[in-house]
């Protein structure tokens, strides 16, 4: 996979690797565009939906355990009750009570 | 030679073949926690149940030394037998010859028994464990893997097909699975995917381990190719079996009944639910609270989760149950809820399982990922699943049901039989404030102070529509019913359902949006 750009920076050849064998093709701009996978960070808590945090049961220092409740993210018109899903301390709060806050923010750290 | 010598000639041949790829390759399969083949099939049915065919099938390949190697079975085990007295044919790669490898001989050994399960109707079990592809037997292999493709598609929706991955299923061997109705996988053991992890590295430079790429908990959470996970081969097993006792033999027939139960008073009904339609509750316990012994056996309970599919008794006969989980995702129906619902309602009119829809949801998923995931073609399916399905299919309204959500929850517009309200139902367009917001602009706009405005008119809009009075005035609705009246109207809509018959248009088939 990958490009090959002339001395002017166009973009003249694009090459995919199929199975050891590389082809001379064109790439979609959906595949270029691709976000790399990267292997989840089990300690952050990124929202899972956009929302509003309405409120915040825990602080920075503070020792939980799994299934703690620790914040309620308004979303959807529903109340969604965040619970912590490993034990530990709390390392830091990034979001705050009236916060809105997009999909994927993160919102809490635990160590 | 006398008779007992041929009898004796035969206990050796047996004798050698049944130890697959001998002990060292058994030793190995146990070192990495998996259980033979032919344990396998033990476990999972009945006791002294199996009967094993084509015990000495050989390959015939020549090229590359090949004739000069014996397979034992050619690297896979065929047979019938019972899971609960139900005849079941079943096959199991054997791992300890060739790596289970898919070679001619071996694709005629799963192809032949595929066809007995056909002919007799009866459900077919698939455990699959193989490296792939005999590469050695070049399209020979893949004309192998072609003929049990075309062979699930052919089975598909006339007798149960079953996945279990108790190993590597990689490669275009994955698509026999991605066929059947229900795929089984166990943590650690299964391993499924189309290209593995060295030509992701080498092609794209990501590197992912095999368990993070195609493992049970990826499957099973992640991408749903998988419905029942497990820790452990004999959990697996038991899932298959407890499988087995929900659903009938094939098409023709009705899943079994068994003897009723009341649900257990522990799950109080009126109980569940909230009345701040803003508050979530576990909507399994609702169905817990109507079901026969309040036993509800989840599918696919890790992925999509915001919505709950499974199969439950009533009067001791299956039903297949479609509920918005508002404790995840507020209920709404996205791609993947979308996906998971759709298939899981055709499976229930294929084999004859009446449908019992729970319904509170505030829509579908806004979002641009949705949107451009394609969530329009996605969403329809869940349409056209409930309207294609002409078994029973009875609704109960909990909560919220707004715009194409109310709709496509199998509404009576789609034809459902019986629709049931509970009194604090909400029916409408769309929720309150956001309806509120767009009749009343202007005055709110334009008004001094427009938040007070804003809140007389969403009380205002709150109380002529989010009820279930209007719509039970155009008789969309059948019943407004108290919680506590639930299972008892179910059961009784059932029965009176018994004999449904609808009719469509002839055509050859339709085309849901895939």
């Amino acid at each position: 996979m990958g490009t090959k750009k002339s001395s002017s920076g166009k973009t003249v050849t694009e090459f995919l690797n199929v199975d050891g064998t590389v082809y001379k093709t064109k790439l979609s701009p959906k595949f270029m565009n691709r976000a790399g996978w990267e292997k989840p960070d089990d300690k952050k808590l990124l929202s899972f939906i956009p929302g509003t945090v309405l409120k915040i049961y825990v602080k920075k220092g503070q020792k939980v355990k799994k299934g703690d409740k620790i914040m309620v993210l308004e979303a959807m018109k529903m109340q969604n009750k965040i619970l912590i899903h490993r034990d530990g301390k709390i390392k830091n709060v990034y979001v705050k009570e009236g916060q809105n806050v997009p999909k994927g923010a993160l919102m809490l750290e635990v160590i | 030679m006398p008779l007992k010598r041929k009898i004796r000639e035969l206990q050796e041949k047996r004798e050698q073949v049944l130890k697959g790829g001998g002990d060292k390759a058994i030793e190995k399969q146990v070192a990495m926690g998996k259980l033979t083949a032919r344990e396998r099939i033990i476990s999972l049915l009945d006791e002294d149940s199996f009967n094993e065919y084509d015990l000495f099938v050989e390959h015939e390949a020549r090229d590359f030394d090949m004739d000069k190697k014996t397979l034992h079975g050619d690297g896979v085990i065929i047979g019938t037998g019972t899971i609960y007295g139900a005849p079941i044919c079943v096959f199991a790669q054997d791992f300890t010859v060739a790596g289970g490898s898919l070679g001619l001989m071996h694709s005629r050994k799963i192809t032949k028994i595929m066809d007995h399960a056909l002919k007799m109707r009866v459900p077919l079990v698939g455990i699959n464990d193989s490296g792939g592809a005999r590469i050695q037997e070049g399209v020979n292999s893949l004309a192998g893997y072609g003929e049990i493709f075309f062979r699930n598609t052919l089975n598909s929706g006339v007798i149960p097909q079953i996945s279990v991955i108790l190993g590597p299923c990689a490669g275009g061997a994955v698509y026999s699975p991605a066929l059947t109705d229900f795929v089984f996988v166990v943590d650690k053991i299964s391993k499924m995917f189309i290209t593995g992890p060295e030509v992701i590295k080498t092609v794209l430079g990501e590197e992912i381990s095999m368990e993070d790429l195609g493992g049970a908990k990826v499957h099973s959470e992640i991408s749903g190719n998988a419905h029942f996970y497990a820790t452990s081969e004999q959990e697996c097993f038991d899932q298959i079996k407890k499988l087995i006792t929900f659903i009938p033999w094939n098409n023709r027939q009705k899943a079994k009944a068994f003897e009723p139960k009341e649900p257990n008073p522990k799950f109080k009904i009126d109980k569940i639910v909230p009345g701040d339609p803003t508050l979530p509750y576990d909507v399994r316990n609702v169905i817990r609270a109507i079901v026969d012994d309040s036993d509800f056996f989840e599918i696919q309970e890790l992925w999509a989760t915001n919505i709950v599919i499974g199969f439950g008794r009533m009067a001791g006969r299956t039903i297949g149950f479609v509920a918005n989980q508002p404790l995840v995702l507020a209920g709404v129906l996205d791609v993947d809820s979308s996906d998971k619902a759709a298939r899981f309602i055709r499976f229930c009119d294929a084999f004859n399982i009446p449908i019992v829809t729970l319904v509170d949801l505030p829509g579908y998923l806004p979002g641009v990922d949705q949107e451009h995931a394609g969530v329009i073609r996605h969403g329809a399916k869940v349409l056209y699943a409930y309207s294609e399905a002409t078994v029973p299919k009875i609704t109960v309204i909990i909560r919220k049901a707004y715009g194409g959500g109310y709709i496509a929850m199998n509404s009576r517009h789609l034809r459902a039989d019986f629709v049931f309200a509970w009194p604090g139902a909400e029916i409408a367009v769309m929720g309150p404030e956001g309806a509120a917001n767009i009749i009343f602009r202007r005055e709110i706009n334009e008004a001094e102070d427009p938040e007070k405005v804003r809140y007389q008119k969403v009380k205002e809009y709150k109380d002529k529509f989010a009820n279930p009075y209007v719509a039970a005035a155009k008789g969309y609705i059948d019943s407004v019913i108290e919680p506590g009246e639930t299972r008892t109207l179910l059961l009784h809509a059932i029965e009176v359902s018994d004999n449904k018959a609808v009719s469509g248009p002839r055509k050859k088939h339709g085309i849901p949006p895939f």
